[in-house]
């Protein structure tokens, strides 16, 4: 708990690294008329969370615990396994692009010499471990951050595609919270495992709604 | 897809900045730009668009460069936070296309149209122009702002428009002098080659300049106070 | 994510089965393939079969080696463990089929059902795996564990599909995964988790209203270089490639038939061999 700063740093939606361009599969969701109320937006955010939150949370902790060691000899496996998660070739790409958006940005803020080992385009979950240990924040909080910062973001956009109160948006999050800390408290258990055991959730209507948007002639968000 | 360490690449382009309000003409301006100077200069493009990637798509159709140096960034409707508070997007973008066609003399990057504050921040363009068009109104270069008063060029575009909306394109010039303490104001219109000789002038010597080591980008400012005289004399001003 | 703790059960006794079944196909000195091992064990009954309805890659060839596998009692039930380990020698083919959809019930006393399916694809190899949907049945507590390795060169196609209860009740608790590596690397790894016990399935992220979640994985050597660009092709369906040379097609519907219906259309939308 000694570095509580450099936490709300790195999962702050303020930190430029593209965030804002992302409605974390939202838009989409919306745009087919599966999220019309405020009880659609809750279920869909727990149900990201429980998914896509859940697995780019255990992989920033496992990229932070190999980070935080100064071993990065399996990023790239860390990083087929990640891929394999993914069947959207869309949100594998969104994950990349916000990889290197995050590293370029990190690079600025706070350069290591570890961003530069990421390779060509990391996701996004990795760029956010090892940032966390860069900043010396342990798993637990790699996790957190990321899942905080794409949660928030989703939610953001839901100011921009929704008839919503924004204090209705902020009670989601708030009641989200007790959820966040029991995902990264699992996330960061889950990597001390071997990267192939990693959790996998699987999100079938956001693969499928991701590659509609990327065909889509109008949209707010990038994905 | 490449590293992108913040080092300096190793061919570096001028980065040049079109900013405006919506309609006034960028992503012609750009056009413009490109028809004129692209044998020349080797160009590319960076768009900037609120919705999908409309601009990028009228460049190409306008078949002013070949598609694959005009590239698109989707500003998830924040065009401002994408050239200001949050340049990663466009700094990659500008950088992957440095790279990838090096070595470039010039990017253009056209922010998405959002209203007079916007304006780029010098993290990601060494200059920048800022487009009004006197179909906007008259008296929008008096009003001011970051862009107007702080860009490195003004441009004042479709002059030729001026008799039909009632616009007195010389008096908007001269507003528009005013509020740069004569910072250079440039009246164009597409349909007066004159003034677009002008205008390739301009960012000719901007570019000497610039790879001459001689130019400094300067940031023309966040937004910033204004005040609003009115007719009866009642002035105020609030931020 | 699926929290066992969480798992309301119903009361009363235990009476659990465990069963191992193992299969084994390879290729014969005539070229055929044809069944090296077939042991059934408990309810899990394989059998030799015959072609049935389209095949994709084998097309009802008679020089492949095909076998059902068939319930031999209800079931899994809740407190049952179940194994089924295939494997796919080098260079043969193998069918395998199902009679029927696999109905997952709850046990007396609540305890979770277990099956776990291990096939290994060697080299030169193609596995073709028909299955038939798994039913969740209301109060069920199940998972569902499949782990195929692949070697490089090996061929794949399998169909899987779930349905949240039988018609008109509630689903049970319910988690299924499954990994393909190829070459000992990830190519596919996806957990579906539904049911009293997990949270979030029911958004629009994830399944939505729908009843029935299913994908076809599609694996071929020779999309190394190509891999068949995506498709979105209904608004619950899309074709997507994977990372290395293979397709999922996933897809969510409301019923079992309207799911099946979106996953021919997605396999059809692959060239011969795979479309049939």
């Amino acid at each position: 708990m000694e570095r509580q700063a450099a936490l709300l740093l790195l999962a702050d939606g303020r930190l430029p690294a593209g965030g804002y361009a992302h409605s974390g599969g939202l838009e989409p969701a919306v745009t087919a008329g599966r999220v019309a109320d405020m009880a659609g937006l809750e279920k869909f955010l727990i149900g990201r969370a429980e998914t896509a939150g859940l697995i780019a949370s255990a992989f920033a902790a496992a990229a932070c615990a190999r980070a935080a060691a100064d071993d990065l000899s399996d990023l790239e496996t860390l990083a087929v396994e990640l891929d394999a998660r993914t069947p959207s070739p869309e949100l594998r790409k969104v994950s990349r692009d916000l990889g290197r958006q995050l590293r370029r940005a990190m690079s600025s803020i706070h350069p290591h010499p570890l961003f530069a080992a990421l390779g060509d385009a990391p996701h996004q979950p990795i760029v956010m471990g090892v940032a966390a240990a860069v900043l010396g924040l342990g798993p637990r909080d790699a996790a957190l951050a990321i899942l905080h910062e794409n949660n928030s973001g989703a939610a953001a956009s839901a100011a921009k595609l929704m008839r919503v109160d924004p204090f209705d948006v902020h009670a989601i999050l708030a009641r989200m919270t007790t959820r966040l800390d029991a995902l990264a408290g699992q996330a960061a258990v889950a990597a001390e495992g071997a990267p192939g055991d990693l959790p996998s959730p699987g999100a079938p209507l956001s693969d499928i709604a991701a590659e509609h948007h990327r065909r889509r002639d109008v949209r707010l968000f990038a994905s | 897809m490449h590293d992108e360490t913040p080092t300096a690449p190793q061919t570096r382009a001028l980065r040049l900045g079109v900013a405006g309000p919506v309609g006034t003409g960028k992503s012609s301006v750009i056009a413009t730009i490109c028809r004129h100077l692209r044998d020349d200069f080797a160009l590319g493009v960076i768009t900037n668009d609120i919705y999908t990637d409309e601009d990028a798509r009228f460049l190409k159709s306008e078949g002013v460069l070949p598609e694959e140096r005009i590239r698109a960034v989707e500003t998830g409707s924040c065009p401002h936070t994408a050239i200001r508070d949050d340049v990663t997007m466009n700094l990659m973008a500008v950088e992957d296309m440095e790279r990838d066609f090096a070595s470039l003399d010039i990017v253009l990057v056209e922010s998405g149209g959002d209203n007079l504050t916007a304006t780029f921040s010098p993290a990601l363009v060494d200059a920048q122009l800022f487009v009004l068009d006197v179909a906007g109104g008259g008296d929008v270069a008096r009003k001011g702002g970051p862009g107007i008063s702080g860009a490195d060029l003004l441009v004042i575009n479709k002059i030729d428009l001026g008799p039909h909306v009632d616009v007195d394109v010389e008096q908007m010039v001269a507003d528009a002098e005013k509020a740069r303490d004569g910072g250079p104001v440039l009246a164009l219109s597409r349909k007066h080659p004159d003034t677009v000789e002008k205008l390739c002038d301009w960012v000719r010597e901007m570019h000497k300049t610039y790879a001459g080591g001689g130019h400094i980008p300067v940031d023309p400012g966040p937004m910033a106070p204004h005040h609003h005289a009115h007719d009866d004399g009642h002035t105020h001003s609030h931020d | 994510m699926y929290d066992s703790s969480r798992h309301n059960p119903a009361h009363g006794p235990i009476g659990a089965m465990s069963a191992r079944a193992v299969l084994s196909s390879e290729l014969g000195p005539k070229g055929s393939s044809r069944i090296g091992t077939l042991r059934s064990d408990g309810s899990l009954v394989l059998r030799k079969s015959n072609p049935k309805g389209p095949e994709p890659l084998a097309r009802r060839r008679p020089d492949v080696a095909r076998v059902a596998l068939a319930a031999g009692t209800a079931g899994p039930l809740g407190g049952d463990d179940y194994a089924l380990d295939i494997l796919v020698g080098a260079g043969s083919t193998l069918v395998l089929q199902e009679v029927s959809a696999m109905l997952v019930l709850p046990g007396l006393g609540g305890a979770g059902s277990h099956m776990a399916i291990s096939v290994t694809v060697e080299a030169g190899a193609t596995f073709v795996w028909l299955a038939e949907p798994i039913i969740a049945a209301h109060r069920c507590n199940h998972r569902h564990d499949v782990r195929i390795a692949l070697a490089p060169d090996a061929r794949m196609f399998l169909r899987e599909e779930m349905l949240l209860g039988r018609h008109g009740e509630a689903a049970g608790d319910f988690a299924s995964r499954l990994r393909i590596t190829r070459g000992g690397a990830a190519l596919y790894d996806q957990q579906i988790d539904f049911g009293p016990a997990s949270d979030g399935w029911g958004g629009a992220a994830v399944l939505g209203q729908n009843r029935a979640v299913g994908s076809v994985i599609a694996v071929d050597p020779d999309w190394t270089d190509a891999v068949p660009a995506a498709l979105p092709y209904d608004e619950t369906a899309a074709l997507t490639p994977l990372a290395g040379p293979g397709v999922a097609i996933g897809a969510v519907a409301p019923d079992s038939l309207s799911l099946r219906r979106l996953l021919i259309r997605g396999v059809n939308e692959l060239a011969p061999p795979w479309a049939t």
